[in-house]
């Protein structure tokens, strides 16, 4: 195809203006700031989650003192310029409690949303392939979604010592049946995509199947359902800790704080405020960031949830 | 129809089954010894035994569960360990309270959180719609704590609007009964809320783009009757899954939210229990749970069938 030159244009005919600058095209948004600027939520979340580890990370080093150091001289005191968010009932400063207890409910977070996800994914796929385990599985995780998670957590924590692993261990066998469901649902439907029965008719091997076809487009619904996990567990967490089944009472977690704020929730409010602060912040950054993460994998949902 | 009810009971047999299996089983599931666990850390060997022997941890499991299962089914769901009381007496002592604050909550929730899902559905993309979503986001992600004491620090203790903490049976009056459970009720109802509003939003946003609205807009139907009579009509059977499904996090957020406000319900006996490593009394409690959740969800399935006719089994 030649190019069209234009036309010449007859001298007493005006030629029109430029375009304003408005109604020129939009540069197209790309690269990493392109993403984050098109997923404000992302950005936002993942900028506060970043920040949570930081503290996490570099707790001894922001000012922080032991976070156990118990004084009876300074107890209950109001948040002043010496203990900036005031200290709980055995005269432990609560700002480093606060500081250090970002390590807990990440940890937590963070190790529960991977172990439930992996646990899943593979009773998931196993149970979308292997028909004839595919019942029996199924009625198991029935039985088990039908336990509200938080009471099966509180029953497996009573059971056993506090420990941060235990807690992990508990919160994860409450949340393996919802990741599993999932995984299941994708692989049913991914079974009767043309492209599957195209390599199934081409003789592919099964395990070939689940692992080149199938598993990698599970990953992104996945990997959103592991993000409201990961805030899920963070909660749960706290939850356990604050009725006295979750982490070791010394251990400075959110839980735990707000744990030892109960008493004097009336007189000294803040005991409890501010480790609600933070946790409900890092839980509204893991939850920003999987609906962010939702709407950048599935723009068709985009709109709707 | 009949059948099908008929039916729809008879699978929910198995499932429960099979809660009453995994509740038993966590005693086995569990890490570490849970005999010394429950006996505490002063316990002599002679103390872990003899609780060793009272959960049966001693005999083989199938046994000790054919047992059990046998006992739970005659209504029989052991003894406390701790106040040697029969654990369907405590159960049955606690359960009032726990009750109304869950009824109380789920009328609340269900009543505003709808209405709130409808609107921003309607309005989508303007500020009112941003807001419940906001909300939405928010609401998942404050602990259900941490709203109780912001609920009960402003109304009840700065405001003095309502009683701080306690519980007045219904039975003295409803208005005192309301008085202390509203702020546990809106505490209890916030993630609910979120979450029936978040899938009401998503559902009648599909519903409000179909041709029958199209055409009803066309013809005239008023804005409300459109909205409350020819969509949502439509759009019932997920926001009626929602509202089954989220009762676990009523069930979950009830022992949280009464040991805040110092309601001696079942969440108040649980956490007891937990303290005192009362381990029948916590398998009690979470099985009765469970089985509320299951028959709830039942309920939901048979209602489905009410609202729509194009469902049938």
């Amino acid at each position: 195809m030649t190019v069209q030159q234009p036309a010449p244009v007859p001298g007493d005919l005006a030629v029109a203006p430029e375009l304003p600058d408005v109604l020129k095209a939009r540069k197209p948004l790309t690269g990493f700031t392109g993403f984050l600027r098109k997923n404000p939520s992302i950005a936002i979340g993942g900028f506060l989650l970043l920040i949570m580890f930081f503290i996490a990370l570099f707790a001894p080093w922001l000012g922080t003192v032991d976070p156990t150091a118990i004084s009876t001289a300074r107890r209950t005191r109001v948040p002043s310029e010496l203990y900036w968010f005031g200290t709980d009932m055995l005269g432990r400063d609560i700002y480093s409690r606060v500081m250090y207890g970002a390590r807990v409910s990440l940890l937590v977070g963070f190790s529960v949303a991977i172990l439930a996800s992996i646990a899943g994914l593979v009773i998931g796929l196993f149970s979308g392939f292997v028909r004839w385990a595919d019942g029996i599985i199924m009625r198991i995780i029935d039985g088990m979604m039908s336990i509200p998670p938080i009471l099966l957590a509180i029953a497996l924590m009573a059971l056993t010592r506090g420990s941060v692993q235990n807690v992990i261990i508990a919160i994860t066998i409450a949340e393996i049946p919802r990741v599993a469901r999932l995984v299941r649902g994708v692989v049913l439907s991914l079974r009767e995509q043309p492209y599957v029965d195209a390599a199934i008719a081409a003789g592919t091997r099964t395990p070939m199947i689940v692992f080149r076809h199938i598993l990698p487009n599970t990953l992104a619904p996945m990997s959103v359902q592991a993000t409201y996990i990961c805030a899920s567990a963070m909660i749960v967490e706290a939850i356990l800790s604050f009725i006295g089944a979750g982490v070791p009472p010394a251990t400075p977690s959110w839980g735990n704080i707000m744990a030892e704020g109960r008493a004097l929730w009336q007189v000294r409010p803040h005991i409890i405020l501010f480790p609600a602060i933070f946790l409900s912040l890092t839980v509204l950054a893991v939850n920003m960031l999987g609906d962010g993460l939702r709407d950048a994998l599935d723009p068709r949902m985009a709109k709707r949830l | 129809m009949l059948a099908f009810i008929v039916r729809r009971i008879i699978t929910t047999i198995p499932v429960m089954a099979f809660v009453a299996l995994f509740v038993f089983s966590l005693l086995y599931i569990a890490p570490g010894d849970p005999a010394a666990v429950i006996a505490g850390d002063q316990a002599s060997p002679a103390d872990v035994e003899r609780i060793r022997a009272s959960l049966g941890l001693d005999r083989p499991y199938l046994v000790r569960f054919g047992e059990w299962f046998f006992r739970v089914l005659q209504g029989d769901l052991g003894t406390s360990i701790f106040t040697s009381l029969p654990v369907t007496q405590l159960i049955a002592q606690r359960i009032e309270p726990t009750l109304s604050l869950m009824v109380l909550t789920l009328i609340l929730a269900v009543s505003i959180a709808v209405p709130l899902g409808v609107v921003a559905a309607w309005k989508a993309g303007t500020w009112v719609d941003r807001a419940v979503v906001g909300f939405a986001v928010l609401g998942f992600s404050v602990p259900v704590f941490v709203i109780g004491y912001l609920l009960a620090y402003t109304f009840a203790l700065k405001l003095d609007w309502v009683p701080v903490q306690g519980y007045t049976p219904i039975a003295q009056g409803l208005w005192p009964w309301f008085k202390n459970l509203i702020l546990p009720a809106i505490t209890l109802g916030t993630v609910y809320i979120a979450l029936i509003a978040r899938i009401t939003r998503a559902t009648m946003l599909d519903v409000l783009q179909q041709d029958y609205i199209r055409t009803a807009r066309s013809k005239g139907v008023a804005q409300n009757s459109i909205l409350f009579l020819h969509a949502l009509k439509n759009a019932a059977v997920p926001i009626i899954t929602i509202i089954g499904i989220g009762v676990a996090l009523l069930i979950g957020g009830a022992v949280v939210t009464e040991s805040v406000f110092a309601i001696p319900g079942l969440g108040r006996l649980t956490l007891d229990a937990i303290l005192r490593r009362d381990y029948p009394v916590i398998q009690g409690v979470v099985l009765i749970f469970s089985f509320v959740y299951v028959l709830v969800n039942l309920a939901i399935d048979l209602i489905y069938t009410l609202v729509d006719p194009r469902i049938r089994y």
